[in-house]
């Protein structure tokens, strides 16, 4: 088993948190790991990413070569595109559709939508809209980790699991938020 | 026993913690603060009393450090590579007075600048003090060698460097811990002089420092971080320090090729192991995540020795972090790569927070400015320097830190008046205040603007040293009172605070405005950890 996974977002929107899921569902499975993150001057509202890699045999380097990972998680639809060249053949791409639009020259959103739906092996969800209709707006990572779920080749309990122990000091209601946000991910269907 | 998942600086700060660490002196700067915050927050550190803290500058924590040492206690620097210039005196003749209890020194390098002026290799800066260096290659040797540091440290009686650079400082994997050792008890130096460089003792460490350099060599030849694994096909040996391992093994594992490898990570360079794979291979490709320092040396002047590879002939590319695919084209592979990034992609450069009080500074700042010429503001390094991207575009230099300052002043000396210099709270207390001596000893035509956000911002937000004690300071270095101004830099008082930059700009002298508003970030984690109802531990 080997998942190269390439998190993208924009500095400030928390992609660290969908990391820290599949990371302890991983370990918990007893598989290695690696994690690269963004720390510095990007987190001020730049483009960040994070490189994550499981698998069952030693990890040697930190960074997913070009080509070669397996999916990419982006919070941000711009974000999504910007980590092409790392998708290896047959890699999904799962993102989400809400702008975050902190430049003046953002490009028109359907050109956006339209190459992501040009691709043929993508998820596109409107996770923000979601997480808010759930009456959590702060669990669309989960939503968006939900989507990504079924390509991950972690168990879904694993995962429902991970965020347990993860939202554990917060309380259930935190924890049953965002479990639902994970279902709703999952569930969904474009 | 359990492994942890830790970045490679916090597998840095566990791994001397566990090795009886007993102080740690650090000033931020990405991407090394993680070290230094992991012992801010370890229970281990907190209840085996270590000592931690965030000094001025990294000038200040190493001379901490050594005295730590000089106590007899085993102590940690830490700081970017940028840190070490600022460092560099006292690192130098650190290694000339020698340790007393361990003296670990960890320069934390940026290839490819991801966050940082430049990309220099702090390498260079062991080989030159002649100490030596450890380059871990993963977050297991991180651990690993920073515990072995401090027996080294104590072996040999010599300040040890560690050098990372940031994909590793940055990136979590599994680490295995070691017992955990007590903390020495602290004893002076045997020899009372050791730490006297008066020119005579200074004369004779360094022979013995010298002297000791053999000693040094013969550990890395016997060392189990320098590995020479033989292969059968010797068309090619490759050599490859630090994190360049990983990225060997990444593109070697699974595939049959047997090419002669040493791998590095203890320096000085183990010489026998290099003649070795020099003699036995036709050519050599050098993997360094860094400058070509091994590859110069190889190489020499001429160029007339074996036949290299490496950075320096453009197998890898001259500048830059390494990556897989840049080492899988070095080594003659294919390189993979999925679809193009769409023509209308566009950058998303950082940016100042919503909210952040610099804005409302560079707003009234750029409005008083109008009057005047462009180019004569002289920024620093921190949030602020974003002010040089639009929609700002604001300031017109950015150095090192406490440049702003000083010139400023070389500016106005030259009859660029008033200049005008933009410095943060922290990067003042850092280098700012000598500057800003050198200003008022001159009587010279500056405005000083030190943007007091009340922390370090940029690194992540660590204590600012002067916090509430900014005015005095100034006033202190001679700055006549009726003439440093605090504002309140929001939106609301923007008239009255053009007005009062007016008045400073109209007096012929040095003046400090201070804006002060808290760092929205900072106060949002403050605002979130009242609101848990728990300090933000
Ligand atoms: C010699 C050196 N040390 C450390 C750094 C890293 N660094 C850059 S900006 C900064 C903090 C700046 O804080 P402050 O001046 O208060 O400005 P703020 O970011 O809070 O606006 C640090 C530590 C550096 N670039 N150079
Ligand atoms: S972190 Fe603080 S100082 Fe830096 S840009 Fe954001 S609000 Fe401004």
């Amino acid at each position: 088993m080997k998942k190269d996974i390439i998190l993208a977002g924009v500095g400030g929107q928390g992609i660290i948190s969908i990391a820290t899921v599949i990371g302890y569902a991983a370990i918990d499975m007893g598989l290695h790991l690696k994690q690269s993150e963004v720390h510095g001057m990007s987190q001020r509202g730049g483009d960040v990413q994070s490189n994550l890699r499981l698998s069952d045999k030693v990890i040697h380097s930190d960074l997913i070569p070009f080509g070669q990972a397996d999916i990419i998680i982006s919070v941000e639809p711009l974000e999504s595109l910007r980590y092409l060249p790392m998708l290896g053949p047959n890699a999904w791409l799962i993102t989400s559709i809400t702008p975050f639009k902190n430049i003046p020259n953002y490009p028109p959103i359907e050109t956006i939508l339209d190459k992501i739906r040009s691709l043929p092996n993508h998820v596109a969800l409107d996770a923000e809209g979601m997480a808010k209709d759930l009456g959590s707006p702060k669990s669309a990572n989960m939503v968006i980790l939900g989507a990504a779920s079924p390509f991950l080749e972690i168990p879904y309990e694993k995962l429902q699991q991970a965020i347990r122990a993860i939202f554990a000091k917060k309380g259930t209601e935190i924890i049953e938020a965002n479990l639902k946000a994970l279902q709703a991910g999952r569930d969904f269907k474009e | 026993m359990e492994k942890q998942l830790l970045l490679g600086d916090e597998a840095i700060a566990q791994g001397a913690l566990d090795a009886g660490l007993s102080g740690i002196y650090a000033y931020p700067g990405t991407p090394s603060t993680e070290i230094t915050e992991y012992v801010e927050h370890s229970r281990q550190a907190r209840e085996t009393g270590v000592k931690y803290s965030w000094a001025a500058n990294e000038k200040t924590a190493m001379e901490g450090a050594i005295g730590m040492s000089y106590a007899g206690k085993r102590a940690m620097t830490c700081m970017k590579h940028v840190g070490l210039n600022v460092a560099a005196d006292a690192f130098i003749n650190a290694a000339i007075t020698g340790a007393n209890g361990a003296l670990v020194v960890v320069a934390a390098d940026d290839p490819s600048m991801h966050s940082s002026q430049n990309e220099q290799d702090s390498r260079f800066y062991g080989k030159f003090a002649l100490v030596p260096i450890f380059e871990p290659s993963n977050q297991q040797e991180a651990y690993d060698m920073t515990y072995d540091a401090f027996a080294f440290s104590e072996k040999y009686k010599l300040p040890v460097m560690i050098r990372i650079t940031t994909r590793l400082a940055h990136s979590r994997a599994g680490v295995a811990r070691r017992p955990a050792l007590p903390q020495r008890k602290g004893n002076l130096p045997e020899d009372m002089r050791q730490f006297v460089l008066l020119p005579a003792i200074a004369r004779r460490r360094y022979k013995q420092l010298l002297k000791t350099h053999y000693d040094l060599v013969a550990e890395s030849e016997k060392s189990s971080y320098n590995l020479y694994f033989e292969g059968k096909d010797k068309s090619k040996g490759i050599i490859a320090c630090g994190l360049a391992y990983n990225y060997l093994m990444e593109n070697l594992a699974g595939k049959d090729v047997s090419y002669p490898i040493l791998k590095i990570s203890q320096y000085p360079i183990p010489r026998k192991m290099i003649e070795k794979i020099c003699s036995d291979c036709k050519e050599i490709l050098i993997l360094e995540d860094g400058y070509p320092m091994i590859e110069e040396l190889l190489r020499g002047y001429l160029n007339t020795g074996v036949t290299i590879h490496g950075r320096m002939d453009g197998t890898i590319p001259r500048d830059g972090e390494l990556n897989p695919n840049i080492v899988a084209v070095g080594l003659g592979f294919p390189d993979t790569r999925g679809p193009e990034v769409p023509d209308f992609m566009v950058g998303r450069p950082p940016s100042l927070c919503a909210g952040c009080p610099h804005i409302d500074t560079y707003v009234a700042l750029l409005e008083t400015l109008e009057q005047y010429s462009k180019g004569r503001v002289f920024s620093d390094i921190g949030c602020y320097t974003l002010g040089a991207l639009a929609p700002f575009e604001a300031i017109n230099s950015c150095v090192d830190m406490g440049a702003s300052i000083t010139m400023a002043k070389g500016a106005a000396d030259a009859g660029l008046t008033p200049a005008i210099a933009v410095i943060g709270d922290s990067t003042f207390t850092h280098s700012g205040i000598t500057g800003l001596l050198d200003a008022v000893n001159d009587k010279a035509n500056v405005k000083v603007f030190i943007l007091d956000n009340g922390t370090t911002a940029m690194t992540g937000g660590q204590k600012s040293a002067a916090t509430g004690r900014i005015e005095s300071i100034c006033a202190g270095v001679g700055v006549d009172p009726a003439h440093i101004r605090v504002i309140k830099p929001l939106r609301k008082n923007r008239e009255e605070n053009v007005r009062i930059i007016n008045e400073e700009l109209a007096y012929d002298g040095v003046s400090v405005i201070i804006p002060r508003r808290e760092c929205v970030v900072e106060l949002n984690k403050k605002m979130r950890a009242k609101f848990a109802g728990k300090s933000n531990e």
